[in-house]
């Protein structure tokens, strides 16, 4: 089994879904995490503040730097994931399906490494 | 390169492609596979040379390769004991009841190096060299990319399909449909790139043609129910009868119409033919099945005159409705302004929504053009082919026919 993260990505600037629709999202996901939970293949999951309310740390040589967030400029920023376990691409794929037409966007699939034993 | 070598070459080339999927399936990762293959290379160099080919080469490279794995495992596991040894007990049994479905090996790796995650040119790349068993520096020299570009293409592709755990296997039923339309686009894509090369001082690469061929006759040997794989073998073959004639004693591009037909491939037309005439029956049209279809007509015509271009015209009607895209279109065209005329066919073409820097539009334009006699706009439409083509041979031809309607 592999650990995939299911990535979903909100892009700045883009207006903010209707309530109606947002009501209709988070209840699609809401069903779709619980056939994760049931399936067996749910990690975790979660949806994220934005990006403004990031923080970003940097430690060296005991020193610990802190600035405003967040750490990449770049237009496209996490906005929420799922870890989930399949055995395969093609199993994390059609996860990814699902996932996508849950929250209703595009979902990166990404593999986890495998932790050293 | 001595007799001996060549042979070997050859031969090496025809099996290898059945033991990296042997090996990949055994062992169950693509660079142990393909090393082990390479090893067995070496020393069949040696050993070939000298004692000559073995009655059973495929089955040689196979199990010479396999010893070659099987000594790497045992190599890192007293290394690396505990993870290892678990893993070469793993393979020996698969070792053991192995090597029943080497069709279904081959049809398996194809199905990974086609597969919808990895983009289209790193699909090209891994097939030739996993399926066809070509080198990285001839793939690189065919698709005139730096070595090391592809080299790392290769690389990338590789540690995606572990890392990403992208499957060793044949897509059911279902999926199936979706999954053959890459391992097809790539067949095809090759085949182009040696026929129309995009770029270059040839007009035809006619090693990637050859190679494009003996993969859609391979993929035909692993999926012969599948109508448009029969469709694709048949395109290619229909289309390549007429390499000899496309060019000049000069190398200068000869259109369809003033072609020697007597230098078409007959061997080729006939084997076209007759798979075009088994898919009719079977009356399940697809895209390449049509294709081929019209270039069936096309090779049925002792000249150009005979051409049944209303034949060819219902064909691209039932081509446009499957697959509606501008190119599709601009092919239609050309039939259209046989069947009733330039007037008809320049208005279709100065409808369509197509990319204006696709070199082919231009040229059909500047022929529609010449024939209504608008002579300034023909030139003016080659001129624009000219620029934009990439393709020497094409170029010249480009710049005959703006100086002939500019005289």
């Amino acid at each position: 089994m592999t650990q995939y993260l299911l990535a979903v990505h909100m892009v700045d600037g883009q207006p903010a879904p209707e309530p109606a629709e947002m009501k209709r999202m988070y209840s699609q996901v809401d069903a779709f995490n619980k056939e994760l939970q049931r399936e067996g293949q749910w990690v975790f999951a979660g949806g994220l503040h934005p990006p403004s309310t990031a923080t970003v740390v940097r430690s060296s040589g005991g020193d610990v730097v802190i600035t405003d967030g967040p750490f990449s400029e770049a237009k496209e920023q996490l906005g929420g994931f799922w870890v989930v376990e399949a055995p395969d691409l093609d199993v994390a794929v059609s996860l990814a399906a699902r996932a996508s037409a849950a929250c209703e966007g595009p979902v990166e699939v990404r593999p986890f490494e495998k932790l050293p034993e | 390169m001595p007799a001996a070598a060549h042979e070997l070459q050859r031969t090496f080339r025809a099996e290898s492609g059945r033991a990296v999927a042997t090996l990949v399936r055994l062992f169950g990762d693509i660079d142990i596979a393909e090393e082990a293959v390479q090893e067995a290379f070496v020393i069949a160099t040696e050993r070939w040379v000298a004692d000559g080919v073995p009655p059973n080469p495929g089955g040689w490279v196979v199990t010479t390769a396999k010893r070659k794995a099987l000594d790497r495992l045992r190599r890192e596991s007293s290394r690396n004991r505990r993870q290892s040894e678990s893993a070469a007990m793993r393979v020996n049994d698969a070792v053991r009841d192995g090597e029943t479905s080497v069709t279904d090996d081959r049809l398996r790796l194809v199905f990974t190096c086609c597969h919808p995650a990895l983009a289209p040119e790193t699909q090209v790349a891994l097939t030739l060299r996993l399926i066809a068993g070509l080198q990285t520096p001839e793939i690189a020299r065919a698709f005139l990319v730096p070595e090391a570009t592809l080299a790392q293409r290769l690389v990338r592709a590789k540690q995606k399909i572990r890392a990403a755990k992208i499957p060793y296997r044949i897509p059911s039923d279902a999926e199936l449909p979706d999954r053959i339309a890459p391992v097809l686009a790539v067949v095809y894509l090759i085949f182009n790139e040696g026929y129309a090369a995009t770029s270059g001082d040839t007009l035809v690469r006619r090693e990637l043609c050859d190679e494009a061929i003996r993969l859609a006759r391979l993929v035909v040997t692993l999926m012969p129910d599948e109508p448009e794989v029969q469709g694709v073998l048949a395109l290619l073959l229909l289309t390549a009868s007429r390499t000899a004639a496309r060019t000049d004693e000069r190398g200068e591009l000869v259109l369809l119409a003033d072609q020697d037909r007597a230098l078409w491939d007959r061997k080729f037309i006939a084997e076209g033919h007759e798979i075009v005439r088994a898919l009719l029956q079977r009356n399940c049209a697809g895209p390449y099945q049509l294709q081929a279809a019209i270039q069936a007509v096309h090779a049925d015509a002792a000249t150009a005159e005979a051409t049944d271009w209303p034949q060819i015209l219902a064909l691209y009607n039932q081509l446009v409705a499957l697959l509606p895209t501008p190119v599709v279109a601009l092919n239609r065209a050309v039939a259209l302004a046989e069947v009733e005329g330039p007037a008809t066919a320049i208005s279709v073409v100065d409808a369509l929504a197509i990319d204006d820097r696709y070199v082919p539009l231009h040229a059909v334009r500047g022929e529609l053009l010449v024939r209504l006699r608008r002579n300034d706009e023909a030139a003016a439409a080659f001129g624009l082919a000219e620029s934009l083509s990439k393709n020497e041979t094409e170029r010249a031809h480009f710049r005959r026919r703006l100086a002939a309607v500019t005289a």
